[in-house]
């Protein structure tokens, strides 16, 4: 009974998004819009994954990003865009890249294995700035989108949109299958508790290490679809601020489940949208929304229902 | 790369190991004390050096703008505190971590709304416009050696508070095991005031000082601020003395890689890529260091907890 009910808003969400086009929201530019929040919220689902399920907070996320969407340009300076071929090397990539560093910063917990995640994000981050063949600094224009099987489904955007939604949609229910799992619970069982875990003969380090290098794969096919999103790749998406971006989405959603996620990284994309259309100095506003939903929603975003459950039963 | 060039260097790097000193001290002392994480930290610094510059332009004197940045730093702090801070230290990380990041967004587009975003310059102080010879030729700036003399000063006052005084006493206590000492009777939201206001401070002082080389615009604290970070988490959460020589080592080791990597870098590639390569990895340097810090020692250079 609660299980279910909990799935209740996603659900909601991603059909809104799936009937979005058909009623009124179908222009070009509302699309690129929510295109963007839905590959971000892809990103924040599988942070959410790692941070809410395995406690592991990285504020490196965003070079996850970073190595699929740099797949995607590397590819392209060599005329490679069948997406059959880009997809799978972008989150290989990404993968390889978790793995490595997250061999290392897995021996950390709490706030150093924040900033320990922060420094290889940095250093994924400069290192796409001196990649002076693929623009350094400047950044990258894509000659096309990917191709899959010769056919240019990418470049429709209704086509797009629901290819976004449809990777969405996969990696909420393939992050939630796995918390479901035995695997999940034996993520969470450390997280709570890290020494029960062991004494029941679990050894934390392979789970975390695994779930890591999950994460980083959906982040890096998340970049793949954001490199196709924009056809241009810049290191200003792997800095720091995009990576502190996608923990504020997480953390604003609410991380007691990844359904937390999906609020928190739509919320953030369209609340900032509108909110830079009302007035020049919109982050004062957003700044103060972003402070009073801290102070009054400490389940973040998905605890509402339940906020305003009880109060009803109370009053 | 000739020896005068490598002493310049030197010195401009003690000078941003002091700034990047007075900016960390608040941050280890308040998140060591409270195991609070105070992102808008760096706000505090550029708030220093607005201050400076709008209080400069109103009395045309450095001094008298010295004066005044600094305990108006110290009243947004504390502002801050009431307002904010003091209602999430029972919370966990991430919700500190959220709402001081609302914190900067206010700051840094408040004092676009007020100031506007062009960058402000403020003047240097007329006693210390000269330079100091330190090479046949070469003229260091009086006020960056200034710099380093003031921020020596209070790296040693700072060191008299925590190290000789009451109130030192109880912060080092409190960064060790704070409910202890709540539970020996000592009122610890008001010793966290106190850090917090003193720290807002210290970190505005570091904006004051930086005013005149730097310019000041919106969000300049932000990049700061990370290198901050570095500092604590290299330095030891809570030790002042760990985030003075690890303030130092960040800052000597941005300066130098900047000026010396690209150098090195052409003994194995052509000119422009060496350029290039050099300059991201002399930005990459600090990064590798603190990971390869806190991948052999997790807890830093100078832990204060024993646990």
């Amino acid at each position: 009974m609660q299980r279910w009910k909990q799935e209740v808003p996603a659900v909601l969400l991603l059909a809104g998004l799936g009937l979005a086009p058909f009623i009124g929201f179908g222009e070009g530019y509302v699309l690129t819009l929510l295109a963007r929040a839905m590959i971000l919220a892809m990103a924040a689902v599988s942070l959410s994954f790692i941070v809410g399920g395995a406690g592991l907070v990285s504020l490196g996320h965003a070079a996850m990003l970073g190595f699929g969407a740099y797949a995607v340009v590397i590819l392209d300076d060599l005329q490679i865009v069948e997406a059959m071929v880009v997809l799978p090397v972008a989150m290989l990539a990404a993968a390889g890249f978790a793995l490595v560093t997250g061999a290392i910063a897995i021996r950390t917990s709490g706030v150093h294995f924040i900033m320990i995640t922060l420094a290889f994000g940095q250093m994924a981050y400069f290192t796409a700035t001196s990649l002076s063949g693929y623009g350094g600094d400047d950044g990258y224009t894509l000659y096309a989108r990917s191709e899959v099987n010769g056919a240019r489904i990418l470049s429709d955007r209704l086509g797009f949109h629901f290819i976004c939604l449809g990777a969405l949609t996969l990696t909420w229910l393939f992050c939630r299958m796995l918390l479901a799992s035995r695997f999940g619970r034996v993520l969470r069982a450390v997280r709570g508790n890290p020494m029960r875990a062991r004494a029941l003969g679990f050894s934390p380090y392979p789970y975390r290490l695994v779930a890591y290098v999950i994460a980083g794969a959906i982040g890096g096919a998340a970049g793949f679809l954001f490199a196709n999103a924009t056809e241009f790749v810049a290191p200003a998406y792997i800095s720091w601020q995009r990576s502190g971006e996608l923990l504020f989405m997480v953390i604003l959603g609410g991380i007691s489940g990844l359904h937390g996620a999906l609020l928190g990284a739509l919320g953030f994309v369209l609340l900032e949208e509108w909110l830079s259309h009302q007035w020049e100095h919109w982050r004062i506003a957003f700044g103060v929304l972003l402070i009073l939903a801290v102070l009054f929603l400490p389940n973040g975003l998905a605890g509402i229902p339940n906020q305003v459950a009880r109060m009803f039963r109370r009053g | 790369m000739s020896l005068t060039l490598l002493l310049v260097q030197g010195l401009n790097g003690l000078q941003l190991g002091i700034l990047l000193f007075l900016i960390a001290a608040g941050l280890t002392l308040v998140f060591g004390v409270m195991d609070f994480i105070n992102l808008a930290h760096g706000v505090q610094y550029m708030l220093g050096a607005y201050f400076a510059a709008h209080f400069a332009a109103a009395t045309d004197s450095f001094w008298l703008a010295l004066l005044l940045a600094l305990p108006a730093t110290l009243l947004v702090g504390l502002v801050l505190e009431f307002l904010v801070f003091r209602h999430l230290y029972d919370r966990d990380h991430m919700a500190q971590v959220l709402a001081t990041f609302g914190v900067i967004l206010i700051l840094n587009d408040g004092v676009r709304w007020v100031f506007g975003s062009a960058p402000l310059q403020v003047p240097m102080p007329e006693a210390l416009t000269g330079g100091f010879p330190i090479m046949d030729g070469l003229l260091y700036p009086h006020y960056r050696l200034a710099i380093i003399a003031g921020g020596l000063a209070t790296a040693g006052l700072l060191w008299w508070l925590v190290e000789r005084t009451k109130v030192g006493m109880l912060i080092r206590a409190g960064a060790t095991n704070a409910p202890m000492v709540a539970a020996l009777g000592v009122d610890i939201r008001r010793l966290f005031m106190v850090v917090f206001g003193f720290g807002a401070m210290l970190a505005g002082f570091a904006g004051v000082m930086a005013a005149p080389i730097l310019s000041v615009e919106p969000g300049m604290g932000d990049n700061l601020l990370i290198l901050a970070f570095v500092v604590i988490v290299i330095g030891g959460i809570g030790s002042v003395r760990g985030a003075f020589l690890a303030a130092l080592l960040v800052g000597l080791v941005e300066t130098l890689g900047r000026s010396l990597m690209p150098d090195v870098m052409r003994l194995f590639l052509d000119p422009s890529s060496a350029r290039q390569v050099g300059a991201a990895l002399a930005s990459m340097l600090v990064y590798i260091a603190m990971a390869a810090i806190l991948a052999l020692r997790p807890a830093g250079l100078f832990p204060v907890r024993t646990a």
